[in-house]
């Protein structure tokens, strides 16, 4: 019951909002079913807090502990960003850059978006999984180009291009993964495909096949995480869009992603018995972190420098995954939270500061604090959240991948740490420029929803305090899960 | 190839065919004829699906071959046939590397797809194992096709070869997908063209041409 609500929410609003998404209420209905997504999401969990795991529709779709908090959280920042995006999208109108027709796609494509992400989530075959991801693209790349520059254009047609051929070679990784799955659980299985199913008997799948699977799997949703050197199209796609979908790509899309590599680490690595695929995780995550610490420096969009904040983040949690044990996939797990919710906080108070400024790049945005210090105070203290300071959750998260690393992986600890450092140079001698000195702002046509950026900060500074003890066990258990000892 | 079947020699014959059709997409640069091209590859395709389904005597097999034939043999083509008129772009400019080089880099392809394919093939039971190689070699031809091509149609149909390419992969390692992924991939794909159609307009309206080098001014230094 809550399952289907959960999945057809979302799917109403977009064939409402697909309808009427550019009447004068649109904006409150797109919250409205985000709230009930929201809401459905929140009953489930409560569900699998009593009951233990759920299975629902024939075995397609279920919930483990190591999704469902990650439904509430895509439930939750879908949500967040659906208020956010009620008086942004209004002052977008306004200031004569999208009209009615694209309102309506942009609104119905929202809904859409969401609802192939939580199938994503939920759903028990790696064959839908796939299918999903791919649908994310599809609903997605409208968006990025919905304001019709050249630019975006541009940005849209790499980000169908390199996504959609990332993502073939995954579907060739998901066929060689149900070629070695047939000759264990019997050929013709509608079964072969279920993900509870393959992880029952991960040890007897063929690991030669497997590998070969898993090198696929792993390049087709890495370009989705945005894994160097896969990552070109992310800050394009996430500068060029309006900025709510900038905020749920990064926020919520690669976390998605990046959920569906580790479900095929663990059958490979199961079947494998080897450090081949903890490797492969590593290499990548390190690389995708150095690279985008130093591209940090050349960037003079605001929306792209956090873009590559987030390749950098998802290259440090793609290493903790790569690291393994109890600790590192707990810290990873954090990382992934808090990322999601500080990164879409920062974009909500980028997009409001760029509105302002009536420019995305770094030079033009100035002084904020002097004409709206909400929106400045935002900007910096989510920026400072972001950059690992204490005593924000990226901190705590960071502080145990950084000491686990020092333990199991002790060569790759100044990597990372220097790593960390030029990041925190770049990206804060730059925001610090745009938060003070002279103003050059002027006055928005609506009040702008600034709830958003310090409710997830809130949450992130809590998490980086003290996380509640059910939550800690949420992460344990999905830990265990996910083979972490 | 003596006490080979005769259907069986005939499925090895479509996936030999679907080999060379990849090479003509390779060099062909007119982009009707390449659209022709990818419907030909749809319909042997559908007759490879349709021998299976008769060989193997499973009836799902049926189903994938008449979604084959109506998206790859006849809607998809129909779709790019019209958008090719409606934007009036006939043939693709100057490759990115000389036919020779690109021949030679096809060349070499087909062989590592051989080489990667075998430890798979070794394992398969299916009637066709031979042609997992073939299967990759048309996903990485159709790989290449796509990387020196400008002009976005090209880049397009290079894409949905790569897709028959896995089509056919999964068809020959394990008789296809269950049923559900199947439709689920072949829903994707078609409103996957949809979406391009869409955008393809946008791009033309931005800078009347579909010529690809419009689209490179987004790099780093900006």
């Amino acid at each position: 019951m809550e399952f289907a609500v959960l999945l057809l929410a979302p799917l109403m609003g977009a064939i409402v909002l697909g309808f009427y998404g550019a009447r004068r209420w649109a904006p409150e209905a797109n919250v409205g079913f985000s709230l009930g997504t929201f809401l459905a999401a929140c009953v489930l969990t409560a569900r699998v807090l009593r009951e233990g795991n759920v299975i629902a529709a024939n075995e397609q779709f279920f919930i483990d502990p190591f999704n469902v908090f990650l439904v509430v959280l895509t439930a939750f920042v879908g949500f967040t960003t659906a208020v956010f995006s009620r008086p942004y999208m209004r002052i977008e109108t306004e200031h004569g850059r999208i009209g009615r027709g694209r309102l309506r796609l942009y609104h119905s494509m929202y809904q859409l978006f969401m609802a192939t992400m939580l199938v994503a989530l939920t759903t028990n075959n790696l064959g839908l999984l796939w299918v999903a991801m791919e649908a994310a693209t599809l609903s997605t790349v409208l968006l990025v180009t919905l304001y019709r520059t050249p630019a975006s254009l541009e940005a849209g047609w790499k980000y169908f291009i390199l996504c959609g051929v990332g993502i073939a070679q995954a579907l060739f990784g998901t066929i060689l993964l149900y070629f070695a799955a047939e000759r264990v659980l019997g050929a013709h299985g509608v079964d072969a495909l279920l993900w509870t199913h393959l992880v029952a008997v991960k040890t007897e799948l063929e690991p030669r096949v497997l590998s070969i699977a898993f090198v696929f799997l792993l390049v087709g949703y890495g370009t989705k995480v945005g894994l160097a050197p896969l990552h070109n199209w992310l800050p394009d796609a996430h500068a060029e869009g309006p900025t709510p979908i900038s905020a749920v790509l990064s926020g919520l899309l690669l976390n998605v992603a990046i959920y569906a590599v580790i479900r095929c680490k663990v059958l490979v690595e199961g079947s494998l018995q080897s450090q081949l695929p903890s490797d492969m995780l590593m290499g990548f995550g390190l690389l995708s972190v150095v690279l985008a610490a130093f591209f940090l420096w050349r960037q003079r969009d605001i929306k792209r420098l956090f873009a590559y904040s987030s390749i950098e983040h998802m290259g440090i949690v793609t290493f903790a995954f790569g690291m393994g044990g109890a600790v590192a996939t707990f810290a990873a797990l954090l990382h992934m939270t808090v990322h999601s919710l500080t990164k879409s906080a920062i974009f909500f108070a980028v997009g409001h500061a760029a509105q302002k400024a009536g420019s995305q790049r770094i030079e033009d945005i100035r002084g904020l604090i002097t004409l709206n210090p909400t929106i400045g105070w935002g900007l910096m203290i989510g920026t400072l959240a972001i950059l690992g300071l204490p005593p924000f959750g990226v901190f705590a998260s960071e502080f145990l991948i950084l000491t686990t690393a020092m333990r199991q992986q002790p060569w790759a600890t100044p990597i990372l740490l220097l790593a960390l450092g030029v990041a925190f140079a770049a990206i804060f001698s730059r925001v610090q420029s745009m938060v003070f000195g002279e103003t050059t702002a002027r006055r928005l046509p609506h009040q702008p929803a600034l709830l958003p950026v310090f409710a997830h900060l809130a949450i992130v500074l809590v998490l980086g305090l003290y996380i509640p003890p059910y939550l800690a066990d949420w992460y344990r258990a999905a830990a265990r899960l996910i083979g972490g000892g | 190839m003596t006490g080979m079947p005769f259907d069986l020699q005939l499925l090895n014959a479509c996936a030999a065919l679907l080999l060379l059709l990849s090479f003509a997409m390779l060099s062909q640069r007119r982009i009707v004829s390449l659209v022709n091209l990818l419907a030909l590859q749809g319909a042997l395709l559908f007759v490879a699906t349709l021998l299976l389904a008769w060989r193997t005597g499973q009836n799902h097999l049926y189903l994938s071959a008449a979604l084959t034939l109506a998206l790859k043999v006849i809607l998809l083509p129909w779709l790019l046939h019209r958008m090719i008129r409606r934007l009036e772009v006939y043939w693709d400019t100057e490759t990115m590397l000389n036919p020779a080089s690109t021949m030679l880099a096809g060349v070499v392809t087909v062989v590592f797809a051989f080489g990667l394919a075998q430890p798979i093939a070794a394992l398969a039971n299916t009637a066709m194992r031979n042609a997992i190689g073939i299967a990759v070699a048309v996903i990485l031809l159709a790989f290449i096709t796509m990387i020196t091509r400008r002009k976005a149609m090209s880049q397009v149909v290079g894409f949905l070869s790569m897709e028959n390419g896995l089509f056919f992969g999964a068809m020959s390692a394990t008789y296809g997908m269950p049923m559900i992924v199947e439709l689920g991939v072949a829903l994707d794909v078609l409103v996957a063209m949809l979406v391009l159609g869409v955008f393809f307009f946008q791009i033309r309206e931005q800078f009347d041409s579909l010529d690809l080098h419009h689209l490179e001014s987004l790099r780093e230094d900006r």
